[in-house]
């Protein structure tokens, strides 16, 4: 942004920037910088809401020193709390025990990779997928259903509340991909519209006697089947075989995208849907298709959560994580492999926030105010750049590319 | 449905040869006998319906109304499908449809009430102004949503923008004590958001859809991270707040029954009246409408005849700020009283929906806040009362009429043309 006002002369007499500050300058360190500064933002507001920090500031121009010092402390606490919460307990006395935390992240990380890779699907075929909330629940309950009504062998059962996973958030994603092939109606508007109304359709079906658990009142549905567990490896852990279907998940995106014929279709459509119509491509079958994947994937994450982390039904079983799956998506710039990294980023924030937060009382939802600051910065590359004085190298950013309601 | 098709003042002549019967029409007639099948067959027979149409405290006191509410059932239904049948000559003589879908509207209510409160009773009057109440922020975030809209950017941070302006609020009237500097702090919070809106959409062409999104998870954040440190430790100082009681207009707080709907609200309320009155002029009636509108629909054009196209979506969107901000406010100096995290609870995604269902127009906006409000509050009143429906089908309803909108149902529903589209001279 700067070097594009200077005066040419000026630009002859200032050094070329450095290889370093060049690389800082693409996408992985913007990136990077991008979560440094939202972490130091957050810093900031952890350290300023701090009791003890402000009883230390009553007597600033006394002492500023304790101030400070009080501060840094705060600061340095939450991000330790953050940081062994996301991956390993120092203080435990067994391997198991000490390795709990990178468990909890990882089952944190399983449904925000496979909802980050519904919501990357669609946004590489040039429609944001605001839906995977509703997606999610969708497949949360066909899970549940399957999960708790049918008795059948170990992994058929799994295998099946899996696919009906699938097959619920499909037909949910679906509904938005139809309307905008067949009416043309705004993806983002139709898949906010149908996350609301799962939320309600779930609410109602666990006050339905075929949902509700036996003998409670509050909305949860009975246990799903031992059969239709996803299978853990200590019973200490959390973590489930749901990450495998999530590394699957983002392995067949990878092929799907950048090796099948459908997905050059996906991506073509979604660089340039005019070019790809008059090139003969059937746009709107591809909205339908890409929405039916993208829907599917979400569902998956339903299942992470029904068959793996809870095990039955609850009315807050999204928990936020359609939402979240965007941010993820983002960070992981629609790219397969970015979103797993970015889900276990994000899934560890989670993990670790909770650890914060009974260890040094820091609220958890200062997670929420860092993730929303990492994507807001990524998305703006010639913020970042004027801030740490980057040279501008002409990456635009890949958010970039708006479309309007109508488009 | 009925109240979707507002009056439209800044339609341009148009050159009609046949006029098409508005597929609004066709889905009024069809709503208008299914009325007449449902409600007409469903009720039992034998039952009365009572509606009340007092409060119990005004002057002139109304009886109630005792009716058979299998027969009322019917006649309403009917009334309503004479209704969408006027709509449908109204549209082939080419005349405004709104009187006739303000009677669709009405007599569609009025028979699903005796179908669904057969056997009840239930005060219309208390009904009514409940709905207002519950449409108030509604109508402030879609205010918000069409400020900016129209001027060419896509506010899907309205949400977040009540969320921070009930915060402010609730902050500052709890710190001082007084709810009047709540109310003037509040659009501040959702200036705030509206900053972040317009530096991110219009100096670095984020992608608008993405960027209300991130902002809706930075208030959430934001908020329940202050909530949690300062708020819920210290109630007594930080959360607080005084409310606003009812301040009953002279004279015409007396008249029956829309009297005390009206005119025995609290400020904000008032508030939101002139509001909306001075939007729907300014937008449609000045100088600076025009140009809003202008940029909105063809920022090439605009700048052309010398509009600076990004300072009006600046402006524009800060302004969107404030009054979904001031919006806000109402969840906390003017109802609950004090904050909660996440307490807006998807109320700016159901003021987003009125803005698509108002096409864009203050007074759409107005009305479909309205119909959504009602929704909304008849959903707890015959929760208490019993009925056929399940709650959860009538909290769904702001969400499956815009789903149907935008599918195309109710005619075509179309965004001002640049919105969403970052200007970039060239």
């Amino acid at each position: 942004m700067t070097d594009a006002t200077t005066v040419p002369d000026e630009q002859k007499q200032k050094k070329p920037p450095s290889r370093f500050r060049t690389a800082m300058s693409g996408t992985a360190g913007i990136t990077f910088l991008s979560i440094v500064m939202a972490l130091v933002i957050g810093a900031f507001f952890i350290a300023f809401s701090d009791p003890a920090v402000q009883e230390a500031s009553s007597y600033l121009f006394a002492k500023p020193m304790d101030t400070i010092s009080a501060a840094v402390t705060s600061v340095v606490e939450a991000y330790k709390a953050l940081l062994t919460g996301m991956l390993f307990d120092p203080d435990a006395t067994s391997l198991v025990d000490a390795l709990k935390p990178l468990s909890e992240t990882i089952t944190m990380a399983t449904p925000l990779i496979l909802g980050g890779l519904s919501v990357a699907l669609a946004f590489r075929a040039g429609l944001f997928n605001i839906g995977a909330e509703g997606q999610i629940i969708l497949g949360s309950i066909f899970a549940a259903y399957i999960g708790f009504q049918f008795n059948l062998p170990w992994f058929i059962h799994l295998l099946l509340a899996v696919v009906g996973a699938f097959i619920g958030g499909a037909i949910w994603g679906g509904i938005a991909g139809f309307l905008k092939a067949k009416t043309g109606a705004h993806e983002v508007i139709t898949t906010i519209m149908l996350n609301w109304i799962a939320i309600y359709l779930v609410a109602w079906l666990l006050t339905k006697p075929s949902f509700l658990r036996e003998g409670r009142q509050d909305p949860i549905s009975p246990p799903v089947a031992e059969s239709a567990e996803y299978p853990s490896i200590f019973d200490e852990w959390r973590v489930h075989g749901g990450i495998i279907v999530a590394i699957l998940a983002a392995a067949g995106v990878a092929w799907l995208l950048d090796k099948s014929t459908l997905g050059f279709q996906f991506r073509a459509v979604g660089a340039n849907a005019n070019a790809a119509r008059t090139a003969g491509m059937n746009v709107s079958r591809m909205y339908l298709l890409v929405m039916l994947i993208a829907g599917g994937l979400a569902g998956l994450a339903g299942s992470a959560q029904v068959l793996g982390t809870e095990k039955s039904l609850t009315g807050g079983i999204s928990a936020g994580i359609g939402f979240d799956a965007i941010t993820v998506a983002l960070l992981g710039r629609a790219n397969p492999w970015g979103v797993v990294a970015a889900g276990l980023l994000f899934g560890g924030l989670r993990a670790g926030g909770l650890n914060m937060q009974t260890a040094t009382g820091t609220p958890i939802d200062i997670v929420l105010v860092i993730q929303a600051l990492i994507v807001l910065f990524i998305a703006a590359p010639p913020l970042v750049r004027s801030v740490f004085r980057l040279p501008e190298t002409g990456g635009a950013g890949f958010m970039q590319t708006a479309k309007g309601w109508n488009g | 449905m009925s109240v979707a098709e507002a009056p439209a003042p800044e339609a341009l002549p148009e050159v009609h040869i046949v006029p098409p019967t508005p597929r609004l029409v066709k889905v009024l007639i069809g709503l208008g006998i299914f009325a007449i099948l449902v409600f007409g067959f469903f009720t039992p027979a034998g039952k009365d319906v009572t509606f009340q149409l007092t409060l119990g405290e005004e002057a002139l006191a109304l009886p109630d109304l005792t009716l058979p509410a299998k027969i009322s059932a019917i006649v309403f239904s009917v009334i309503a499908l004479l209704g969408a049948v006027g709509a449908l000559f109204a549209a082939r003589k080419e005349r405004p449809l709104w009187p006739y879908t303000t009677v669709f509207g009405i007599f569609f209510v009025l028979g699903f009430l005796s179908w669904a409160v057969a056997g009840n009773t239930i005060n219309l009057v208390g009904l009514l102004q409940g709905s207002l109440l519950l449409a108030v922020p509604l109508v402030f975030g879609a205010m918000s949503g069409i400020l900016c809209e129209r001027a060419g950017v896509i506010n899907i941070a309205i949400e977040g923008q009540l969320l921070t302006g009930a915060f402010m609020a609730a902050v500052v009237a709890s710190l001082t004590q007084n709810a009047y500097l709540g109310l003037l702090a509040a659009p501040l919070g959702g200036l705030f958001i509206g900053l972040l809106l317009a530096v991110f959409a219009i100096k670095y062409w984020v992608d608008q859809v993405i960027l209300g999104v991130v902002l809706n998870v930075l208030a959430v954040g934001l908020t329940s991270f202050l909530y949690g440190r300062l708020l819920a430790p210290n109630q007594e100082t930080w959360n607080s707040p005084p409310t606003f009681s009812p301040i009953a207009i002279p004279v015409l707080s007396d008249i029956p029954i829309i009297g005390p709907i009206l005119f025995n609200q609290n400020i904000v309320v008032y508030l939101m009246y002139v509001i909306v009155i001075i939007i729907n002029i300014a937008l449609f009636r000045t100088k600076w409408g025009l140009r809003v509108r202008a940029v909105g629909e063809h920022p090439q054009a605009a700048d052309t005849v010398g509009i600076k196209v990004n300072s009006v979506r600046f402006r524009n969107v800060l302004l969107g700020g404030l009054v979904a901000g001031l919006g806000g406010a109402f969840f906390t100096v003017a109802s609950v009283g004090a904050f909660g995290k996440e307490m807006t609870a998807g109320k700016g995604f159901i003021a987003l929906a009125a803005v698509i269902f108002g096409r864009w127009k203050p007074m759409g906006a107005l009305a479909a806040a309205l119909f959504f409000g009602f929704a909304d509050n008849l959903q707890s009143v015959l929760s208490i009362i019993g009925t056929p429906i399940p709650s959860e089908f009538m909290l769904m309803t702001p969400y499956l009429a815009t789903l149907l909108a935008v599918a195309g149902l109710v005619g075509k529903v179309r965004a001002p043309a640049a919105d969403g589209i970052p200007y970039k001279k060239s």
